[in-house]
């Protein structure tokens, strides 16, 4: 089974969605003993950085999702999730998040009036390594984006994927160990999008070199 | 580089898309659930849905289609018409859409923007907005008024200013829709889409008018669009969304290739 953590930060319909169009039963829950359960945990999420931290301290799920990353369950982040498994974000004032991966998250501050932010729509992922989350799936393809601030790993070894918005080329995907994390959301990225979730679901961290 | 988006506009009445000019006219062309799986399988970015029919009649929006949709396609949709308060919003979004659209609401309960934005998150709140040119720019300075209730009743609005007013109340996007162009199928309303995608801050999305391909082309780099919303042109099938991107991607417009 399929856990999608549940701790108030957005709408989880399209990501269950996702998983039924591609088969995989997943299930939407915010219960540590059901998360610890699971074969593979999705940790998704929309909306601001601080309040999505106060939601999961109130559910005591902090340490359950580090408990799933000293296990080495596949992990996979997904927007707002990618962003707090990083160590701080200057969302919100500043928020200090999981440190789950080194790295921060900073706001798009555009030179024009033409890059909007949000940063919105489909925008291209340039792999900077293979790894297996990209299996099949053509370089430079294009995602759906929903975001305002973006993830700066402390290391270009986290890496997986980039891509340019508003003047910089920053980590569309990450990941270490048995975590991936992408700041687009594959749930709502077409076929592309399952591909990549069908990728993790097959995805086995054991056999693979940590990569930083 | 981000994409410009491409959004087929499907119009529901009576549980039937239909598409008619100056919300007149209507002429039924299908069932929503799979014209928007076909348009899904043939590469369209985005999908809107307007129940045309919802707000007039006094009742909600169809539900069970908005979850109907959300199982047939994988790409954002947004949902507009019958949305009245937060529940509305709310009960669209859990059945699946990425976004809901208000229009005439947020005109008459502007604060409507702030609550959505507030308990769901800007991403999810779109302003529809129908703009009629006027020739009076004492009322209006930027020569163009709000118009309601599917362009029947004129607000004495300022296009510019309601747009730049909502963009503070926290709406993540705006749906410019030419009352002029509307239905016409001879192009955007380039002047106007260009006066509110140039000074706000969120993406715009142009409406009313398209026809063929060098429409698009002209409002992503005249009036700089972040996206357009194409509707007869396809429902027709006198074009296909496949011809279109090739057309753009010809004329040098980024364009999402792979689907």
């Amino acid at each position: 089974m399929i856990a999608i953590i549940d701790y108030r930060a957005g709408n989880l319909t399209s990501v269950k969605l996702a998983f039924d169009t591609i088969g995989r039963e997943a299930r939407i829950t915010s219960d540590p003993a059901c998360i610890l359960e699971a074969e593979r945990v999705i940790f998704p999420g929309v909306g601001a950085a601080g309040a999505a931290m106060r939601h999961l301290q109130a559910l005591d799920l902090a340490d359950t999702l580090r408990e799933v990353v000293r296990r080495g369950t596949p992990f996979l982040g997904i927007c707002l999730g990618t962003q707090i498994i990083l160590e701080h974000s200057e969302e919100d004032g500043g928020v200090d998040t999981l440190g789950l991966l080194p790295g921060r998250v900073v706001r798009f501050a555009p030179a024009n009036r033409y890059d909007k932010v949000p940063h919105m729509g489909w925008n291209r992922v340039h792999a900077r390594v293979p790894h297996p989350l990209f299996e099949g799936i053509a370089d430079e393809t294009e995602f759906y984006f929903v975001h305002s601030y973006y993830p700066v790993p402390t290391t270009d070894d986290c890496t997986l994927a980039t891509t340019g918005y508003a003047g910089v080329t920053f980590a569309s995907a990450l990941g270490r160990g048995s975590i991936v994390a992408t700041q687009f959301h594959p749930e709502k990225s077409g076929k592309a999008g399952l591909r990549l979730l069908e990728n993790f679901c097959r995805w086995q961290p054991a056999g693979e070199e940590p990569t930083c | 580089m981000l994409t410009r988006r491409i959004i087929p506009c499907l119009d529901i009445h009576n549980k039937v898309v239909t598409k008619g000019v100056r919300f007149q006219n209507n002429v039924e062309l299908g069932d929503p659930v799979e014209m928007a799986a076909r348009y899904y399988e043939d590469g369209c970015d985005e999908l809107v849905f307007y129940d045309i029919t919802a707000s007039a009649e006094r009742r909600p929006i169809d539900i069970e289609m908005v979850r109907e949709v959300a199982k047939a396609v994988r790409i954002p949709f947004a949902v507009g018409g019958g949305i009245s308060n937060l529940q509305d919003m709310e009960r669209v979004l859990l059945a699946g859409a990425e976004k809901v659209s208000v229009n005439s609401l947020a005109v008459r309960n502007p604060a409507i923007i702030a609550e959505g934005s507030k308990a769901f998150g800007a991403q999810c709140i779109v302003l529809g907005m129908d703009p009629l040119a006027v020739e009076d720019r004492t009322r209006c300075p930027s020569g163009y008024e709000i118009t309601v209730r599917g362009f029947r009743e004129r607000t004495g609005m300022d296009a510019l200013e309601w747009a730049k007013r909502a963009v503070d109340l926290g709406v993540g996007e705006i749906v410019v829709n030419s009352v002029d162009a509307d239905g016409t199928r001879s192009g955007f309303e380039l002047a106007l889409t260009g006066l509110i995608a140039d000074n706000v801050s969120v993406p715009v999305v142009a409406s009313g008018g398209a026809g063929c391909s060098q429409h698009l082309v002209d409002v992503f780099t005249l009036a700089h669009a972040d996206a357009a919303i194409i509707a007869g042109m396809i429902h027709t099938g006198d074009t296909t969304i496949p011809a279109i991107k090739a057309d753009l991607v010809a004329a040098g417009i980024p364009i999402r290739r792979h689907w």
